[in-house]
């Protein structure tokens, strides 16, 4: 064990004379203890980062990068600790250096920005306090010109009327904004490393992209090292210069961004690039070539029904895009207005996402759209936060009152009938809605079963007994949910699993339109390809016709037969999938498809 | 602020009215004839008849109630049967010694567990957190009329460090000059620091007593709340900027877990006043909680529906007490008044 003067002397003879990588890790194993034994999170790690070199590491829910990176700062819970293997960082032994000299490391040699920007902020300590904090802390300003220093790192990270910014508390800020402070946090001090652990998982694409070029240009002017940690690869190819590959905790392929993707050697990280979304492909392209390898997610141990004969059972309705010709759903100028003073709660500033200029007392969150969903056809609603996406389903779901225009559902008008009435409405067993969390949409205290029963239990007229066991299994069977699993909890059951029962739920009373709240936005890669191809079988087999809000052009373009692109209430633009995603006519949804990164496949 | 303290006091006037009826209603339905039980065993029905009468108990109730809201309009809470003395003077004298007493505990609760829960989420599993565990379990477990007369027995007893438990101050010394009715500083304004002694010395075991029944909830509180705002991303994000563990926990993790500690101490600030009964007939404490019990037992209604009154505003003042500090703690709450 090193003392302190030892590892500081250490560090400031390797900041002198650079030499050998700025980070290396050997056979790292990092074991977590559990109620249920020691568990292995990362095992036989080797990673080598130089100064000024971008590493991607890319994995799946589970595969250990984020618990790598964490390692990396020693920033793990009680519960984790360092097994095996050796961490040098600048010829500091970070896996034994005492606690203080790697308090001294952290915010001023190595840094951190992380997922989800908002929960990463102290909520009621101003912003310019916060960044305040990290530069008193390793003295890179004093109390008197710490509020200038601050003032000029928000400068850096471009936030517009940084004295004012000083003074905001975290909620005040849009998610882009916040994810800038974080950066300015971690870069405060100008580290030599920083690592980015999903900087932009849930931030729009064009915020993803502002957000990931300043990273780029902060960390290359001052010649710091990264650390790209991405369930997304095409992220990642896009902004490191090697990809390291993590499944179930061991690296599986480490090499140049642009040769793995060009040429990948293992076959997880083919079935990794196969399941990204790209334009010019089809949904049955996302899914691994090998045809008995079951796509789901690992700890699945059946092989599922349906996966494997997409397309096989389409023929079941001849309702296929486009050929009924009667609307079946028909949405005229709605008009849905929300008062702008203080925002009334916390689920509807969520769904405003930030805030418009405060001219007016009312805020349009959808402003006058009109659109059509025909018998058996997919429409997609794209758009950023606060585009009115959401609020648009949630009214034509009746959940909410719109405030002005007109709701035709199969010839009748549904706008008229208040939101509260139409719960027990004959019709609303005919909307059906798949919600964007399937951990969070599912009641922890039902069993899948008991779940998926729900809606047959109260809109389908069954009580129970032989018949609704029956119905239950055979939905499913339909999703590809294994029987065994129906008495399991949510919290037994994977990512993908819970979105089964979402969907199996939703088309349990055999409903002609299903609204898709991004149903896949939580998942995996892997996971989303197999369940939007579970998606596609179903409409095939059901005939019903889908509202597919996303905020991600390529899956919409992947599943929908036709796209509307909305931007602040209205819609900017409207077309088939493929005329929209290969000739966009508005500026505004060029810059939403040019902003998608992609591996150059 | 103005803002939320006035829209507070707005909320709080419908359940005051509230209060006004019910607390009415509930003196007239009790059991017990008050004309009975102050004519006397040996009264005649003409007797009784009479006092009725002279109380106002023979009109009918809305006349009653009317009665009551009038004088109550005027500040006159009406007079104690038993005493003879007008129920708000009472209540004046008495209400200080129970706040006095009440807040000693409250604050002596808060000191010791507010730290307590700290360390014991700190140090999670560690010795700390199992004494924590076991001091509240013990806390909650123990009756306060057995943990104060547990406390006489020991303190004034066996050691004799305390002094007898016998009202707020020793019989030797005059009650100081009355300015907020708080002995404690009340003396101090009057710079008699010899007072102040020994109405400290009188406070001090009854207000261990209601520590010792307070803090449970808040240790309990302050180890849940910091548990959960340790583990929470922003804690993770100042570790990773490097700052030490004192600024982490202090200036981080505690100002986000006081929130719920805040409003845990409403609670308690009100069970407090509940166990101040008891403690006040065991330490012959003259607050409002002894005075309200004797006047119920006797069905003397008027210093009834003042001590309900009196507990109810109270309350509001308390609550109101409370919002204003989560908005001092807490941007959001702020922002949405």
């Amino acid at each position: 064990m090193h003392g302190i003067v030892d590892v500081t002397a250490q560090a400031a003879k390797t900041s002198e004379a650079p030499s050998g990588p700025l980070l290396e890790v050997r056979d790292l194993t990092v074991e977590f203890a559990t109620r249920r034994g020691v568990v292995t999170a990362v095992s036989q790690v080797n990673l080598t980062l130089a100064k000024g070199e971008t590493l991607g590491i890319v994995g799946e829910s589970g595969s250990g990068k984020s618990v790598t990176s964490y390692t990396v700062m020693r920033i793990l819970d009680r519960a984790g600790r360092i097994a095996e293997g050796s961490i040098t960082f600048s010829g500091i032994d970070v896996a034994h250096a005492p606690e203080s000299a790697m308090r001294d490391l952290r915010g001023r040699e190595m840094s951190m920005i992380f997922q989800n920007p908002r929960a990463a902020l102290n909520p009621i300590r101003t912003v310019g306090r916060q960044i305040g904090d990290v530069l008193l802390q390793h003295v890179q300003a004093d109390a008197r010109n710490v509020k200038e220093k601050v003032i000029d790192i928000l400068k850096q990270v471009r936030i517009a009327r940084p004295e004012e910014r000083y003074h905001a508390y975290p909620f005040e800020l849009s998610g882009g904004m916040c994810q800038r402070i974080v950066i300015a946090l971690a870069l405060a001090c100008r580290p030599q490393l920083m690592i980015a652990d999903e900087p932009t998982t849930g931030l729009d694409v064009t915020t993803q992209k502002a957000v990931m070029d300043l990273v780029t240009e902060l960390t290359r002017e001052r010649g710091m090292s990264t650390l790209l940690i991405t369930h997304d690869l095409g992220l990642a190819a896009a902004y490191c210069d090697t990809v390291m590959v993590m499944e179930k905790g061991r690296v599986v392929e480490t090499a140049p961004a642009e040769r793995i993707f060009r040429d990948p050697q293992h076959p997880y990280t083919r079935k990794l690039m196969r399941a990204t979304p790209r334009p010019g492909i089809t949904l049955k392209d996302l899914l691994p070539e090998e045809p008995d390898v079951p796509p789901a997610p690992a700890e699945n141990p059946l092989p599922l029904a349906g996966e494997g004969r997409v397309g096989a059972g389409a023929s079941t309705m001849a309702t296929v895009s486009g050929a009924g010709a009667v609307p079946l759903l028909k949405v005229e100028n709605l008009l849905k207005e929300y008062p702008r003073q203080g925002a009334p709660s916390a689920f509807l500033s969520g769904l405003f996402g930030k805030k418009a200029p405060p001219e007016e007392r009312i805020f349009r969150a959808v402003d006058g759209i009109s659109f059509e969903v025909k018998k058996g056809e997919s429409v997609g609603l794209v758009g950023e936060s606060g585009c009115g996406k959401s609020t648009t389903s949630t009214i034509v779901m009746r959940l909410i009152d719109p405030t002005a225009g007109k709701i035709t559902f199969d010839g009748e008008d549904i706008s008229a009938i208040p939101a509260k009435d139409f719960a027990h409405h004959p019709l609303r067993g005919r909307i059906q809605m798949v919600f964007q969390d399937p951990t969070e949409s599912l009641n922890p205290r039902y069993t899948a079963e008991r779940a998926i029963a729900d809606p047959l239990l109260r809109m389908g007229g069954m009580s129970g007994g032989a018949k609704l066991r029956a119905r239950v299994a055979e939905l499913a069977e339909m999703v590809g949910l294994p029987q065994n699993l129906l008495e399991r909890f949510p919290h037994q059951l994977s990512g993908g699993q819970k979105a089964r029962i979402g969907i199996a739920r939703a088309i349990a009373l055999d409903p002609d339109l299903v609204i898709l709240d991004e149903p896949t936005a939580a998942l995996d890669v892997s996971v989303q390809a197999v369940v939007l191809n579970l998606l596609e079988e179903l409409k095939q087999r059901l005939g019903m016709s889908y509202l597919f809000v996303s905020h991600d052009l390529h899956v919409v373009g992947l599943l929908c037969d036709r796209v509307i692109v909305m931007r602040q209430g209205r819609i900017v633009e409207e077309g088939s999938s493929q005329q929209v995603l290969d000739a966009p006519k508005d500026a505004y949804t060029r810059e939403l498809i040019a902003a998608i990164p992609h591996p150059p496949v | 602020m103005l803002k939320l303290i006035g829209s507070r006091l707005a909320t709080a006037v419908p359940s005051l009215i509230g209060v006004v009826i019910v607390t009415f209603m509930l003196t007239r339905v009790l059991p017990g004839d008050t004309a009975a039980y102050f004519a006397g065993p040996a009264a005649t029905a003409e007797s009784i008849a009479e006092i009725r009468t002279k109380l106002g108990l023979d009109k009918p109730l809305p006349a009653q109630f009317v009665d009551y809201v009038s004088a109550l309009a005027k500040g006159d809470l009406g007079s104690s049967l038993s005493t003879g003395q007008p129920v708000a003077a009472e209540i004046s004298a008495r209400l200080p010694a129970s706040a006095e007493l009440t807040l000693a505990g409250l604050v002596l609760a808060l000191a010791i567990a507010v730290p307590f829960g700290i360390m014991a989420a700190v140090k999670q599993g560690s010795w700390v957190d199992h004494a924590c565990r076991l001091i509240t379990t013990a806390g909650v477990s123990l009756p306060v009329f057995f943990t104060g007369l547990l406390l006489v027995y020991v303190f004034y007893f066996k050691l004799g460090w305390a002094p007898a438990p016998l009202g707020r101050l020793d019989v030797f010394f005059s009650a100081p000059e009355t300015v907020t009715g708080f002995y404690l500083i009340d003396s101090l304004i009057a710079r008699d620091f010899e007072t102040f002694r020994a109405a400290l010395a009188q406070l001090a075991v009854p207000a261990i007593t209601l520590a010792i029944f307070a803090l449970a909830p808040i240790a309990r509180m302050t180890r849940a709340s910091m548990l959960s705002v340790l583990s929470s991303e922003f804690v993770r994000t100042a570790r990773a900027a490097g700052l030490t563990d004192t600024t982490v926990i202090i200036t981080y993790a505690f100002r986000n877990a006081m929130l719920p500690v805040v409003t845990t101490l409403g609670m308690v600030f009100s069970f407090l006043l509940g166990a101040n009964v008891l403690v006040e007939k065991v330490f012959a404490w003259p607050g409002i909680g002894s005075y309200a019990v004797e006047a119920l037992i006797t069905s003397d209604y008027a210093p009834v529906q003042g001590f309900v009154l009196a507990m109810a505003i109270l309350y509001v003042v308390l609550n109101l007490l409370i919002d204003i500090a989560y908005g001092i703690i807490d941007p959001r709450a702020r922002s949405e008044a």
